[in-house]
């Protein structure tokens, strides 16, 4: 896998300053980030909490390349994305982001194994040695006798860990998570975390989570709150659980 | 990525057999359009084609085709004058006349019109490949040689004429002394061969009934220099075979509704497709956005991408290419027995690809522009 990022394990994943966007439909402008600062440290699981509309799922597209900022800088691993052009961010999401979808986005069509493929194919892997390497996840997320199976003859809690699998195959330093649990139940859900938390989190490998579900708080390392476009404040998870539940 | 493009595409069963379906029919009617328009075309000069010795036709200056039922004919010194052209190595009189014949039946007799070919009385040059009789048989009192395909005409109309039978031709008396393999007419039929001193007895009297001199070059004479040569001291219009051969389908082209009739369809099989294959294509990108939106948010460039549509689009143009001219060819094959005027020239296999290579760019062209334009955040949207 090409690696144009600096490997220095003193270098923050990701550092935000500053950050503002603007959404822009005929005459009227809806501005979605309002000067954001953010760190996210390596080997940490942050969680992006706040009330819908806030601006979470349009700082972490920022975050992750695949969407322009208007202001601020926002520096991952080391390179201004901000100085990037469209196909050096693609090659950089290729070769240093992970994804995983609130919906999942497996293509039907394919089996788990050829799914979970596809960011190793893209970043060069030969498809035979790609698909070798899926079928090794898919057994590490419980999943090794499943990987001839199509997305529709899943569960809800399987397809999210293909899509778990498929975000790491690639070995990328970043992996930002889009409500992971909104389409499971709690039970489910809480799996689908515990297994985050085991397959992602490594030294030099940090999580970004953007979540509404208050019952999964408790895995994060770190939560950053926000609302109206700003973060507005950062806790431990600690401080944000109700009494009686998980400490 | 292409094992990716090709199962996205395959594994839309509905969609993806609609565009198949689409491109067949689009692909076979042009394919089968086209080969029935070209069959009736050759037919309009194939009587040019069926005197391969001739190498020049010399004919009224008005004339711009073959059977125009020698209206506009020429004298009868036109032959000699010809022959007297340097580099003309042979030149013979060639005589088309619509007439009429009764064939007898036990039932009474059966009237048809038909064509009277007066071909040279010594040579026999102007009569087609003979399959049945010999040339001989032609100086036999009265006697005349059928084309096949008017045989095969009476016969389908219960009248039976076989080598041997005596019918009449313009109230006078007719041998059927052999058959010969002409192309099948496009304007009158059967064709009756014989002498062109018999012809001109059994015909009405005419001052010009001449319809053509037929000649032939001197060996290392180009027939275009002596084509203009006849011209200029004649005054006849003189053309070679090939450049008559196209007078006569221009003329064809130009004087009948056929070109429009196949045309339209032809058109309509274009836009049909086009409008099937293209808005099914179309669908089933956007159906796939989400999809391509999460590609593009992995790290697959425009250029992966392009090529995933374009690979889409290609399979099913191939094989709505392959399945409509294979369904053209057998159609072919099937009706070639039959009276239907049938030509499928190797290039137009290629005009049709190309119909369905265009369809396809147009269908992926809109598909390739919203993908390239996707937002790849669209994938964080839900």
């Amino acid at each position: 896998m090409a690696d144009s990022a600096p490997t220095d394990p003193g270098v923050l994943p990701v550092r935000a300053r500053g950050v503002t966007k603007t959404f822009t439909t005929g005459a009227v402008a809806t501005p979605a980030l309002r000067g954001v600062d953010l760190d996210v440290r390596a080997g940490e699981m942050l969680m992006l909490v706040g009330p819908s509309g806030c601006g979470k799922t349009t700082l972490i597209s920022v975050v992750a390349g695949i969407l322009d900022h208007d202001g601020g800088e926002v520096v991952v691993f080391g390179q201004d994305l901000g100085r990037m052009d469209a196909a050096a961010r693609t090659r950089f999401r290729r070769d240093h982001l992970g994804f995983v979808f609130q919906a999942f986005n497996l293509i039907p069509a394919l089996t788990a194994a050829e799914n979970v493929s596809i960011p190793a194919i893209l970043g060069g892997m030969p498809r035979r040695q790609a698909e070798q390497k899926a079928r090794e996840l898919l057994a590490q997320v419980g999943l090794g006798d499943r990987h001839g199976s199509r997305p529709t003859q899943l569960s809800g809690g399987q397809q999210q860990r293909v899509a778990i699998a498929r975000a790491l195959i690639h070995e990328p330093r970043l992996i930002v998570c889009d409500e992971p649990t909104s389409a499971l139940d709690h039970r489910t859900g809480e799996q689908a975390l515990e297994l985050l938390r085991a397959v992602v989190v490594r030294p030099g490998r940090a999580l970004v989570v953007v979540t509404h579900d208050a019952r999964i708080f408790h895995h994060a390392d770190r939560i950053a709150t926000m609302d109206d476009g700003r973060i507005v404040g950062e806790r431990l998870p600690s401080a944000l659980l109700p009494s009686g539940a998980h400490p | 990525m292409d094992h990716v493009a090709l199962k996205m595409l395959i594994g839309d069963r509905v969609r993806f057999l609609g565009m198949v379906f689409g491109l067949t029919f689009t692909a076979m009617l042009i394919t089968q359009q086209m080969s029935i328009f070209l069959g009736l075309m050759s037919r309009a000069y194939a009587a040019v084609t069926d005197i391969p010795a001739a190498q020049v036709w010399v004919m009224d200056p008005s004339m711009d085709t073959i059977d125009l039922g020698g209206a506009r004919g020429l004298s009868a010194t036109a032959v000699d004058r010809v022959r007297a052209v340097p580099g003309v190595a042979w030149a013979v009189e060639h005589l088309r006349m619509p007439t009429e014949a009764t064939i007898f039946q036990a039932s009474g007799g059966e009237r048809r019109d038909c064509l009277l070919i007066g071909v040279d009385d010594q040579s026999g040059i102007g009569l087609p490949r003979i399959v049945a009789g010999r040339i001989e048989d032609l100086r036999r009192d009265d006697a005349i040689f059928i084309d096949r395909d008017g045989l095969d005409k009476f016969a389908r109309s219960g009248v039976t004429v076989r080598v041997g039978d005596t019918i009449e031709v313009n109230d006078h008396r007719a041998y059927v002394a052999g058959v010969v393999e002409a192309a099948v007419p496009v304007w009158f039929s059967p064709y009756l061969y014989t002498t062109a001193t018999r012809a001109r007895s059994w015909l009405p009297p005419l001052r010009r009934d001449t319809t053509f001199v037929v000649a032939r070059v001197v060996d290392g004479a180009d027939p275009a220099v002596v084509a203009a040569a006849i011209t200029r001291r004649t005054g006849l219009r003189a053309e070679t075979t090939p450049v008559f051969t196209r007078m006569a389908a221009s003329h064809f082209a130009t004087n009948t509704g056929i070109p429009i009739t196949f045309g339209t369809a032809v058109g309509l099989g274009f836009v049909v497709g086009t409008v099937i294959a293209g808005l099914l294509f179309f669908q089933f990108t956007r159906d796939n956005l989400r999809y391509f939106g999460a590609l593009k948010a992995m790290g697959a460039s425009d250029g992966v991408l392009l090529r995933m549509v374009l690979l889409q689009a290609a399979l099913v143009g191939l094989l709505g290419y392959g399945f409509g001219t294979g369904l053209a060819a057998l159609f072919g094959l099937v009706a070639g027995g039959s009276q239907l005027a049938w030509l499928l020239p190797p290039w137009l296999l290629g005009v049709t690809f190309l119909a369905i290579s265009l369809i396809c760019l147009a269908a992926a062209a809109l598909s390739i522009r919203t993908v390239i334009r996707l937002e790849p955040a669209v994938v964080f949207r839900g």
